[in-house]
């Protein structure tokens, strides 16, 4: 391994984290799409949509995150790519605005009739996003990407056997996976009945995600050759195994109603796809353009790792965080509020009320004084410094507490 | 100042003919995300001073308000989320030789900012979703890491915005980027630190109005009860605040550009030629060098941007039409984002004065009516703001090392992703409008409130 290989892996631990977290949101999507009507229809509707509230922006996060690294440390490539494309990384994009957009609308509904339209809309892009990035895969997996502006076909760049295949594969496996985390998370909160009905539906998802995953050997096989040929007998075998088993074993876990470990079972058979396609492609990135020529400068690329090590040391507590409060069933809708209140204090006096507004007009002065009539840089910052004094000060002054009941 | 553009692109365009609505797409993005970046910076810190509040007196009303608050911002910053993604995608798919070529320079500033929108995301997840079981301490302290990555985020952008103004952190051999040092060329630039302060200003003031600016509405309906005074006050003491210190923020602003970027002053001025003692003018329209039916004003150019009446000041006239920007779009942005702001000012120091002197909230009723109205002001003058600094930048993309047409893709499906994201943009702010309608018209009633 060589420091031009770090962000690239650092990039794919994020895909990976993107194919499971953000792949199974979209798939919570997919459910909502093929519910159907009526109460049981709702249930897994509304199921599929507070299981993912707390959780998804944070699992969106990890796409840009893998983008960012590859433009930062691989910019030639990202930009090759960005460009020819086109087309599927737009599509991608609008769909995590329908997304977005449904989830803030879901806020204002009242009705299940609002409900089901702006479901609607999320199970669109539940199918439009995976799809699309997935056909990104396939399309550098069977290197119909060179180097250029455009560097390729724009269309049967990303509309090819290997990039359908792949395209579909994302769709089903996160159908998949979110079936999974679902019923899972139905079982968790005491729902029996819902959590039966995501445990069949990721049963028939299962069956389904193996099929297409058989399928798509095949098209590489015929249409990428190389990648085929290194994932069965080279180095990508290890990797296709543990997919494979990985993949049975969840089945079998769900089967068994043993969620919770199927829940990280499904995660290691989506890491070991990913894991096996970089491998079997490596040392090529585009046509024509191996990983070591797409890397740019050491001090950039340095800068990157280090970053990404020092992001990481608060990212995963935060996560960690994030994910046990929400297993945990710490983080849900609910009209109850928390037992404690806190003991409400007496006013503080508002004595220093004038004292606030004088403080805050002498540091408006000190202010003007550094930032506007000084020129050197520190005493700009010491101006900075006086206008923020002048907000806060002034902010105590404009706002005693009292406005609520005096300030008629 | 003396690079040519003389980059070797490796992903040089094929002759791109919507140069301009790649333009347009790119700013009708940046329109759409940035006043949700505004409530990015500012809403988190608003929303913990009520909490705090109710921790600190025990009063339902902080609470409610809290919660409600905390409702719009759900909704906002799922916008602000996808609409930022947007913006991620675009640097690469309309200017994908500007991240090739520059991406080990800039891209860094990113790379950061993505771990920012991390923290965001997952303390606003439990921000949102643990008013029930939380503590009420517990509560409190999730939302802290979204106030502290409001502002690294907003850092870290306009880093890269300050790097595009004024880049640093490489060299050019024959052409080629080269001597890369990406933290030098984000966090060692002098030009970052007035555009940070007067963004993050901005945040507080579009933040402040359009809140104050609501409940204000809601006054001259009629409305005007307990939570309403706090709810109004509170948003609007920040705002009034920081549009005071905007002020001489702005002014500094000018300063750094003009000594940075004389062209782009020139624009911002309508100064044809180069001159000693420049003026200002008020209005009017730029044509052949010369404002016309402006007011003048004369020498303050010279004063504000030298401190010093006699003052040379570069004018258009020093570099080739090529290399000018549009004077008449900058200009004209210019002056909105000045006039508004100086118009916000004076409301602010009339709302100051009247709240510190006679210990109350203004009684007019055109008070009012002008709160309502500085809250889609200071949306415009935030976008004209930015229209100013990013048209007063071209032709570059990369200031006076890369063209903006260098950096476009040669993809040619461009208009057809612009009319699609306009259209699915206008859906989205339909909507988002129609959530905050709901929320608003949401019954008081705490007990029916839920996160």
């Amino acid at each position: 391994m060589h420091l031009y290989d770090l962000p690239l892996i650092f990039a794919l631990i994020g895909l990976a984290f993107y194919t499971v977290l953000g792949g199974a949101d979209f798939g919570a999507g997919f459910w909502q799409l093929i519910a159907g009507k009526g109460k049981q229809a709702d249930e897994i509707r509304d199921h599929a949509h507070h299981a993912m509230a707390p959780v998804w922006e944070a699992n969106h996060v990890w796409l840009i995150f893998v983008l960012t690294v590859v433009w930062t440390a691989y910019p030639t490539a990202f930009g090759s790519i960005a460009s020819t494309l086109s087309i599927p990384l737009f599509v991608a994009g609008i769909g995590i605005v329908l997304r977005g957009g449904a989830y803030a609308l879901r806020a204002g509904t009242t009705t299940v009739t609002e409900q089901r339209r702006v479901d609607a809309v999320f199970a669109v892009s539940s199918i439009l996003t995976p799809f699309a990035l997935g056909t990104v895969i396939g399309a550098l997996a069977s290197e119909r990407v060179h180097v250029g502006n455009p560097g390729g076909s724009l269309v049967t760049s990303w509309l090819n056997p290997t990039s359908i295949a792949i395209g579909v594969l994302a769709v089903a496996s996160g159908a998949y996976t979110s079936a999974v985390f679902l019923s899972g998370d139905a079982a968790r909160r005491g729902e029996p009945a819902v959590a039966d009905r995501f445990r069949a539906r990721a049963l028939a998802a299962g069956l389904a995600a193996g099929a297409v995953a058989i399928a798509a050997l095949i098209v590489l096989h015929f249409d990428a050759e190389r990648i085929f040929r290194r994932l069965t007998e080279g180095v990508g075998l290890p990797a296709l195994i543990v997919s494979v088993t990985a993949g049975v074993a969840t089945l079998g876990l769900v089967w068994g109603r043993r969620y919770e470990p199927a829940r990280y079972v499904a995660a290691i058979a989506v890491a070991a796809t990913i894991a096996g396609w970089a491998v079997a492609q490596r040392p090529v990135f585009l046509h024509g353009l191996t990983i070591r020529q797409a890397a740019a400068g050491d001090d950039t690329l340095v800068a990157v790792v280090v970053s990404v090590l020092a992001g990481a040391l608060l990212l995963f507590p935060a996560l960690a965080l994030l994910f046990r409060l929400t297993l945990g069933g710490e983080l849900r809708d609910s009209e109850q509020s928390s037992g404690e209140a806190p003991v409400g204090s007496p006013r503080r006096p508002l004595v220093s009320v004038r004292l606030d507004a004088r403080l805050s007009v002498a540091f408006l002065v000190a202010g003007i004084g550094f930032l506007t009539f000084a020129n050197a840089g520190w005493a700009h910052a010491i101006g900075i410094a006086c206008f923020f004094g002048f907000i806060l000060s002034g902010y105590r002054a404009a706002l005693p507490t009292d406005v609520a009941d005096a300030g008629r | 100042m003396t690079h040519v553009a003389a980059v070797v692109a490796a992903l040089a365009p094929a002759d791109q003919r919507y140069l301009l609505q790649a333009r347009q797409m790119q700013a009708l993005s940046f329109a759409v995300h940035i006043p949700l970046v505004c409530f990015g910076i500012a809403f988190p810190a608003l929303l913990l001073y009520v909490e705090s509040l109710y921790l600190r007196t025990g009063d339902e009303l902080y609470r409610t308000l809290a919660r409600r608050w905390s409702r719009i911002m759900a909704a906002l910053f799922a916008a602000g989320v996808v609409t930022g993604t947007i913006l991620s995608f675009e640097l690469g798919l309309l200017w994908p030789n500007f991240t090739g070529t520059f991406g080990s320079v800039f891209g860094l500033g990113f790379a950061i900012e993505g771990f920012s929108f991390f923290m965001e995301a997952i303390f606003i997840g439990i921000y949102l979703y643990g008013w029930s079981r939380l503590s009420p301490r517990a509560h409190f302290a999730s939302g802290i890491p979204i106030v502290i990555a409001g502002f690294t985020g907003s850092l870290t952008v306009i880093s890269v915005n300050a790097w595009m103004n004024h880049p640093t952190g490489f060299r050019l051999n024959h052409g080629n980027v080269v001597d890369v040092h990406p933290l030098s060329a984000l966090f060692g630039n002098w030009y970052l630190w007035h555009e940070l302060v007067h963004m993050y200003l901005a945040g507080y003031m579009v933040t402040g109005f359009v809140l104050a600016g609501a409940y204000a509405f809601g006054r001259l309906r009629g409305r005007w009860g307990r939570y309403e005074r706090t709810a109004l006050a509170i948003p609007l003491a920040v705002a009034t605040l920081a549009s005071v210190a905007q002020i001489f923020v702005g002014d500094w602003n000018g300063r750094e550009v003009a000594a940075a970027q004389p062209t782009k002053l020139a624009a911002f001025e309508g100064l044809g030629q180069t001159t000693k003692g420049a003026p200002v003018h008020i209005l009017g329209w730029y044509s052949h060098g010369h404002v016309e039916y402006g007011i003048p004003i004369p020498h303050l150019l010279s004063l504000l941007a030298f401190h010093s009446t006699d003052a040379t000041v570069q004018g258009l006239d020093a570099v080739a039409p090529a290399d000018r920007p549009p004077v008449n779009v900058v200009r004209y942005a210019f002056q909105t984002m000045v006039g508004i702001g100086s118009l916000l000012a004076l409301l602010s120091v009339v709302y100051l004065v009247a709240r510190v002197r006679r210990k109350r909230l203004p009684e007019s009723t055109w008070f009012y009516r002008a709160v309502v109205a500085a809250a889609p002001l200071s949306v415009v003058a935030l976008i004209a703001g930015w229209v100013t600094t990013e048209v007063g930048r071209q032709p570059w993309v990369v200031y006076h090392v890369m063209r903006t047409s260098d950096a476009v893709t040669g993809a040619g499906v461009i208009p057809v992703g612009y009319v699609t994201l306009a259209a699915v943009y206008f859906a989205l702010a339909c909507g988002v409008a129609w959530v905050l309608l709901r929320l608003c018209r949401a019954p008081l009633d705490p007990a029916s409130e839920s996160a």
